[in-house]
């Protein structure tokens, strides 16, 4: 009911709509269209965590979905065991948490991975996940990348 | 100049290409009119812009690669005077002078029409850039109507093209397809961008996306923006392209389109006012 007043007396332009929506769909269509940059992503990704614990690289998965309002990358992560030197001063980033003991290695579920990425502030792979956090105006770079691997224009 | 035995359309099976003259003399452009989507404006874009820059004395050849679904001639108001097609040409059975419609009213303007009943998969793909390379070789601009959707069709339109105008109306739908496109086009391709079919009133009350909405996302040179308004609709019923009419503003931008394509205007691109009350009590065409 306060939605509909909301709705009747402050409407939001469909335009406005209409450019969020063309955000993220876009956003989604090029990360699936950059199979590239998101396998140097996840590369860089199990690097960041492998300092903290040990994973099984082997069955790392990283996808996008698009939800209400963000596109989240989730990253489904299995940890095979901590590291000694993961006793460090600062906890492990916060947004990391252990799911339960079942038969399945334990994974990790990150998402939104901006979040967990921006906690950790000494993590190198900020530039990998700077696309997906700044999903606004997309660099021109990353579709030129994409044509590459995309675009094959017959001769 | 050749003559119309040298351009007879068997070379390009018997022979190799001609190779192009070394480069004294300049190579007229090759600029493709496409867009993904699918009823935008495609044909009237090209259609208009052809006769625009016709109508300066530069030499134009627009071709309708939409084979299969021909529409140019219709739109160019030439439908009746098609005598031979793009396919006749690659494939031998007419002579390319012979299938170059002329234009009685912009001298320097011809169409290649596209065949009605084929295939976009009939089209050879290297004799179809074969003979835009020969086209080239005679006329300034050679104009290409991409089809819509990014297949065989789309493939056959833009190889030989080092430039593409991306038609794009304010709706979420082109500027999806006009952003997939541009990523299929690559770095080989100039590549620039059309609004078409702006409606100036909505955007002011923001029930439709801007021509910043949508430039934010494409990030493209901006050629020109085209209102939606009846006239375009008018000219197109008439077969008389709106970029003739002297008088409207629809076809002043046009022009302007024209004239930054030449690089002979330099100016912003101006987006389309509302049209006032007394415009629309008396600029009603018919």
């Amino acid at each position: 009911m306060l939605e509909f007043l909301k709705r009747i007396f402050n409407p939001e332009p469909s335009s406005v709509t209409a450019r969020e929506r063309l955000r993220l769909v876009l956003l989604s269509d090029h990360l699936a269209l950059a199979p590239d940059v998101v396998e140097s992503l996840k590369a860089d990704l199990i690097a960041v965590i492998s300092k903290y614990v040990d994973v099984d690289a082997a069955h790392c998965d990283v996808t996008f979905e698009q939800q209400e309002s963000v596109v989240a990358m989730l990253a489904n992560i299995p940890i095979l065991g901590m590291k000694p030197a993961a006793r460090a001063p600062r906890p492990a980033p916060p947004v990391l948490r252990q799911a339960q003991d079942d038969m399945p290695p334990p994974m990790i579920d990150t998402a939104p991975a901006s979040a967990a990425i921006a906690d950790a502030p000494d993590a190198p792979a900020d530039a990998a996940v700077a696309p997906v956090a700044a999903a606004a105006p997309k660099p021109r770079r990353r579709r030129r990348r994409r044509a590459s691997v995309n675009a094959a224009p017959a001769h | 100049m050749h003559t119309s035995s040298q351009l007879s359309a068997g070379y390009l099976r018997e022979d190799p290409l001609p190779a192009a003259p070394p480069a004294q003399q300049p190579r007229g452009r090759c600029i493709v009119v496409t867009s993904g989507k699918g009823g935008v404006g495609k044909t009237t874009t090209t259609a208009n812009v052809g006769v625009a820059l016709a109508s300066t004395g530069a030499r134009v050849v627009l071709i309708d690669a939409d084979v299969g679904l021909r529409n140019l001639d219709i739109v160019l108001g030439l439908e009746a005077r098609v005598r031979h097609h793009v396919l006749d040409v690659l494939e031998g059975k007419a002579e390319l002078d012979d299938a170059l419609v002329s234009d009685k009213r912009v001298p320097t303007l011809k169409l290649l029409a596209a065949s009605q009943t084929r295939e976009k998969d009939d089209v050879d793909t290297t004799a179809f850039h074969a003979m835009v390379d020969q086209l080239r070789e005679r006329f300034d601009y050679v104009l290409i109507d991409c089809p819509a959707g990014i297949e065989k069709g789309f493939q056959n339109a833009i190889v030989g093209a080092d430039e593409a105008i991306i038609v794009c109306t304010p709706e979420v739908s082109a500027v999806r397809d006009a952003d997939r496109v541009v990523g299929l086009l690559g770095d080989r391709v100039k590549i620039t961008l059309i609004v078409n079919r702006l409606r100036p009133a909505l955007v002011r009350r923001g029930k439709m996306l801007s021509v910043d909405d949508v430039n934010a996302i494409l990030r493209l040179p901006l050629l020109g923006v085209i209102a939606d308004e009846p006239g375009v609709i008018v000219s197109t019923n008439k077969g008389e392209p709106i970029a003739l009419d002297a008088a409207s503003p629809t076809g002043d931008a046009y022009r302007k389109i024209a004239g930054r394509i030449a690089g002979t205007d330099t100016s912003t691109p101006e987006i389309p006012r509302e049209a006032s009350f007394l415009d629309k009590l008396f600029g009603g065409q018919r």
